[in-house]
């Protein structure tokens, strides 16, 4: 599967989940973004040496895991893009940082390490927990809670926008390619000579659309301001879950 | 280049997003004086095509690997700074939230790294001087690659401070900066490459899309212009500065004196030369440059400007014959 259809597909399968009719799909999208903003914040929070720790908030990922019936493999697979990074900027630190504070065996164990396991992990759980919100809450969702908290209108059309015709886009981009590698087989990628041109195309087409797109949106009443559906206020189910995770961040962070 | 959450401390985080939302509020406000409803959804299936495009791989001749474009140069050479960095937020928290490249907690970062220098410096400082005045070909391109390059080289050097300042590694200052700036170097001129290429295929097809550049060509001049301006080049030079010209020997006969002592080679005794010499005494109108059996200055600048008109219309004359019969044998 190319890279294009690859992410075409993983769009998907994302909305697929997020318009699942599970109870972790039913709180208020602005609830579920708080605790993950809340969540990522206490895990990088957490000192470089402290590894015990770090090692308890996984607690978040598991239960949502396990209660929400959240794919785990789905979630590892997302780790792949952030993990290079984080592993050369961690993979150092054992060699800098030599000060012995354990032994296993004849393993020294070394602050270095410890950092090193302690950046990894804080990685894959903060990947964890954003996708546990997209996993559950659809991106209109999610524009809708952002709207809530008062980020301007335009940026948040914007992104829906942005989001919408991603699909279009790449379905489009797909299909360039698909027709470019059928006629140039054995080709890693594109070649030099084509690479204004291939592209150019799809952006000409990508600004028509637009201009499409426009006429459409005016003809169906749009001046400028996204309306909104009136979404669900918050209920008493939603405040009590988000003080739940509160609490549990709160009492994982700072008092176990 | 998107950071992890795990890259940074909450602090640095906090200030990130407070520098992004920022820039995000001015852009906001500099859209809305624009009052172009169609600004929107514009910048909205721009940000999809950025987001379509950057998964493109492009070869890389002689590398074996591969490229892929810089979304915040070409969006802010269509849409302007302001708009195009909006829009590269909205493809930065799309990636960051479906694709978990990059983090909810480090999008502050990211926007500042990948979005701000992208759209602003990549504007200001480059796009802007280099294409306002007129825009060329050559000029889009050395605006993309220098624009691609310096917006990562500062967006590398930023994931290098936020990280030390977030405590995350142990990796000392000079070799973490040595280890990013020459990689984004790379990274910079190919990215570069690609949005010149795909910039330039608008230039030619669509010039109007590029964000307020002059479009105007030079208007190429008449025949007839073009005709008075030669003459006029020809007239100063053969009857002006021609009275100028050296004295001295020319490279051959500067050689020939070397060697025999004289410019002129002694000849005189064979018949052949004398004939020739002969005839050349006759049929030349203007023998050494000048009026025959004068000295005057008058002599040379006619000499230069009389040379000048017999070689245009020899020369004129043999490219009209040859153009004709080339027509012919085309008509037949």
């Amino acid at each position: 599967m190319s890279k294009l259809s690859g992410a075409y597909y993983e769009i998907h399968h994302m909305e697929q989940l997020a318009n699942e009719d599970q109870w972790v799909n039913r709180i208020h999208p602005l609830v579920k973004l708080v605790i993950t903003v809340l969540y990522i914040m206490t895990v990088v929070s957490v000192h470089k040496y402290n590894l015990a720790r770090i090692l308890i908030l996984g607690v978040y990922p598991i239960a949502m895991f396990i209660l929400g019936e959240i794919s785990f493999a789905d979630s590892i697979r997302r780790v792949r893009l952030i993990l290079p990074l984080v592993c050369i900027v961690g993979i150092f630190n054992p060699f800098f940082d030599r000060q012995v504070i354990a032994h296993i065996g004849n393993i020294a164990i070394t602050t270095g390490m410890i950092s090193m396991v302690t950046l990894i992990l804080k990685g894959v759980y903060t990947v964890f927990a954003t996708y546990i919100l997209v996993a559950t809450t659809t991106i209109e969702k999610i524009c809708y809670a952002m709207r809530l908290v008062h980020i301007p209108g335009i940026l948040v059309t914007q992104i829906l926008l942005t989001y919408r015709y991603i699909s279009v886009l790449l379905k489009e981009a797909n299909t360039i390619m698909q027709a470019y590698l059928l006629r140039a087989p054995h080709q890693k990628g594109v070649q030099m000579k084509v690479w204004g041109s291939l592209v150019g195309q799809l952006l000409l087409r990508s600004i028509d659309r637009a201009d499409n797109v426009y006429a459409s949106m005016t003809l169906r009443g749009y001046h400028g301001e996204f309306c909104y559906a009136r979404q669900k206020k918050c209920s008493g189910k939603d405040y009590a879950y988000l003080l739940l995770w509160v609490a549990v961040f709160g009492i994982l962070r700072y008092i176990i | 280049m998107h950071m992890a959450d795990a890259l940074i401390s909450p602090a640095v985080a906090g200030t990130m997003y407070a520098c992004s939302a920022v820039a995000a509020g001015y852009s906001i406000k500099k859209v809305r004086l624009e009052a172009d409803p169609k600004k929107v959804p514009v910048m909205g299936v721009m940000g999809a095509f950025v987001f379509a495009a950057q998964m493109i791989n492009f070869t890389i001749p002689g590398t074996g690997s591969s490229g892929h474009l810089c979304g915040g140069m070409l969006l802010t050479a269509l849409l302007g700074p302001y708009a195009a960095f909006l829009t590269m937020i909205g493809v930065l928290l799309i990636q960051c939230l479906m694709f978990a490249d990059g983090g909810l907690l480090a999008l502050g970062c990211n926007i500042w790294n990948m979005a701000f220098y992208g759209c602003f410096l990549g504007y200001f400082l480059l796009w802007k001087p280099i294409t306002s005045k007129s825009a060329t070909r050559g000029r889009i391109i050395a605006a993309s690659i220098l624009g691609s390059i310096i917006s990562l080289q500062f967006g590398a050097f930023s994931v290098t401070i936020e990280t030390l300042l977030s405590g995350i590694t142990d990796l000392p200052f000079s070799v973490f900066v040595g280890t990013m700036q020459p990689i984004h170097l790379a990274i910079g001129l190919v990215e570069g490459l690609i949005t010149a290429a795909v910039l330039v295929f608008v230039y030619e097809s669509r010039p109007e899309m590029l964000y307020q550049i002059q479009t105007e060509k030079k208007e190429k001049l008449s025949f007839k212009k073009t005709l008075v301006i030669l003459s006029v080049c020809f007239v100063v030079i053969a009857g002006v500065i021609s009275l100028f010209a050296s004295s001295h020997p020319d490279g051959l006969e500067w050689s020939i004196e070397k060697i025999t002592g004289s410019t002129e080679l002694d000849a005189a005794q064979q018949s052949i030369y004398n004939t020739s010499e002969k005839v050349q005494e006759h049929t030349a109108i203007l023998p050494d440059y000048a009026f025959k059996g004068s000295d005057s200055a008058l002599g040379t600048s006619v000499s230069g400007i009389v040379g000048s008109v017999v070689v245009l219309v020899l020369c004129g004359g043999a490219c009209w014959i040859f153009t004709k019969n080339k027509r012919k044998k085309a008509d037949a």
